[in-house]
């Protein structure tokens, strides 16, 4: 017979026109004195205004220092069902596609090791699976090995790569997301599994502006798809659009960022040059407008949120890149910027908060590209361009 | 130079510095390249073989870190 705790102020987060995650962890507490225990610390958790977790430690799989984060709780005497809580990371596939049939098996084999709890996905990309002691942690990995699956990253390696659906579902999509996810995490295995960095180091690839991975936020390395060419402009499907009520002087024209775009109610202009492709008028008008010409992508670096100095974009390193297999070019990129770090970082310091500490100016000669104008984030407040003796002579 | 020395020389440098100073992998293939002036690869390469016959493991302590198992 499962335990039960009293919780009361759990029990408020079941309320309300949304999904909760009280609601699953009873659900999994039904059948495991695991979850039971994990709903018990967490009621007193918020009883008593402070986490009873402590994580880190020694945990892990032969052969890999990625995958697995021990987790212990600080009340083992009052919970000793999540004495060991550890969490395994499942490498996702890119663009998160998977079959019902691996979900189910991947539920039997999470049902019979650990808590049930999963978290699809977790905000690293990864399967996320809650809860388990340290002997059942060879016996997962063996099961999820022998099927075809292998570890996600933590610690301070490169973490799992992650993208959005790419081609698989968008046709606005510049670049093949999800070959370059693959191709990355293929190619990157021992960083992933062999933790060598000075701190994590996240790859996420959008396949246009729109973003909807939301590379630009929360990677270090941020490769968000673009294009070379006009914006192709059908202006019969611009008329369409304007019948069934859109207010394209509003919703479009007033709101491009660069101002380059003008209709005098018949035809919608748009100046290309000086287009920034940040896709706000080809999402909103998907029938009306299309890219053409070379596709590509622009490669950000730096973006996290609770940097010191506040959270941060990622910062345009290489305005375009064609990427086509193999991405040799990219992971040169790669190579080159993790070598800058290795060589200048602090334990725990981003590669972003390396950039912002050394300089621009240092990152772009190391890594061996030039300045062009589009690096500039904020404009007269990146002073990175200097001379040196040597072009002072010319 | 042998994979296995590489192996016994980084060994010796995680237990030296055990109790003393935690050592990232970057810590070791730096010294270790350095002192043997060999790449950083062939380093990897042996750490890599110590971590998997279970004589060194990595740890997370507000970073990861090679050390020699508990007993």
């Amino acid at each position: 017979m499962p335990k039960k705790y009293e919780t009361p102020l759990l029990d408020e987060l079941e309320k309300g026109p949304f999904p909760s995650f009280v609601t699953e962890i009873k659900k999994a507490a039904a059948r495991s004195d695991m979850a039971a225990d994990e709903l018990g610390q967490l009621e007193k958790s918020y009883r008593d205004k402070r986490g009873y977790w402590k994580h880190g430690g020694i945990v892990g799989v032969r052969g890999y220092g990625s995958g697995v984060i021990g987790r212990y709780s600080s009340l083992a005497d009052q919970f000793p069902d999540v004495a060991n809580f550890h969490t395994v990371r499942i490498n996702c596939t890119s663009g998160f596609f998977y079959t019902s049939k691996f979900l189910k098996e991947m539920c039997d084999i999470w049902d019979k090791y650990g808590s049930g709890l999963t978290n699809l996905h977790g905000s690293t990309g990864d399967l996320v699976l809650l809860g388990t002691n340290t002997e059942n942690l060879e016996p997962i990995f063996a099961e999820f090995s022998s099927r075809g699956w292998d570890l996600g990253g933590s610690g301070s390696a490169l973490r799992t790569p992650s993208c959005c659906v790419g081609p698989a579902r968008c046709e606005w999509s510049n670049i093949d997301t999800l070959g370059i996810t693959y191709s990355v995490t293929q190619e990157f295995q021992d960083e992933m599994h062999r933790p060598a960095f000075p701190y994590k180091f996240k790859i996420k690839t959008a396949g246009c502006a729109v973003d909807c991975i939301a590379s630009i936020a929360r990677a270090d390395l941020s490769i968000i798809g673009t294009w070379k060419g006009k914006i192709a402009v059908d202006q019969g499907e611009v008329a369409n659009y304007a019948k069934k009520g859109m207010k394209i002087q509003e919703e479009i024209v007033n709101k491009c960022p660069s101002k380059c775009m003008s209709y005098d109610g018949k035809e919608l202009k748009i100046d290309d040059d000086n287009c920034v492709r940040c896709m706000h008028c080809i999402a909103k008008m998907t029938k009306a407008l299309k890219p053409t010409g070379e596709k590509g992508a622009t490669i950000l670096m730096g973006s996290k949120a609770p940097f010191v100095i506040g959270a941060t974009l990622s910062w345009v390193i290489v305005p375009f890149m064609k990427l086509e297999e193999p991405y040799d070019e990219l992971k040169d990129l790669i190579r080159k910027m993790w070598e800058f770090w290795d060589e200048h970082g602090k334990n725990r310091e981003r590669i972003g908060e390396l950039v912002i500490r050394k300089g621009m100016r240092e990152f772009l000669e190391f890594i061996g590209i030039d300045p062009v104008p589009q690096q500039v984030k904020e404009p007269r407040r990146d002073p990175f361009f200097f001379w040196t003796e040597a072009d002072l002579q010319k | 130079m042998e994979k296995a020395e590489v192996a016994q020389k980084i060994y010796e440098l995680v237990e030296k510095s055990t109790g003393k100073k935690k050592l990232k992998s970057s810590d070791i293939q730096k010294t270790i390249s350095a002192d043997l002036n060999i790449t950083r690869d062939d380093v990897k390469a042996a750490l890599k073989d110590l971590v998997d016959e279970g004589k060194l493991i990595y740890t997370y302590f507000g970073g990861s870190f090679v050390e020699i198992p508990p007993k």
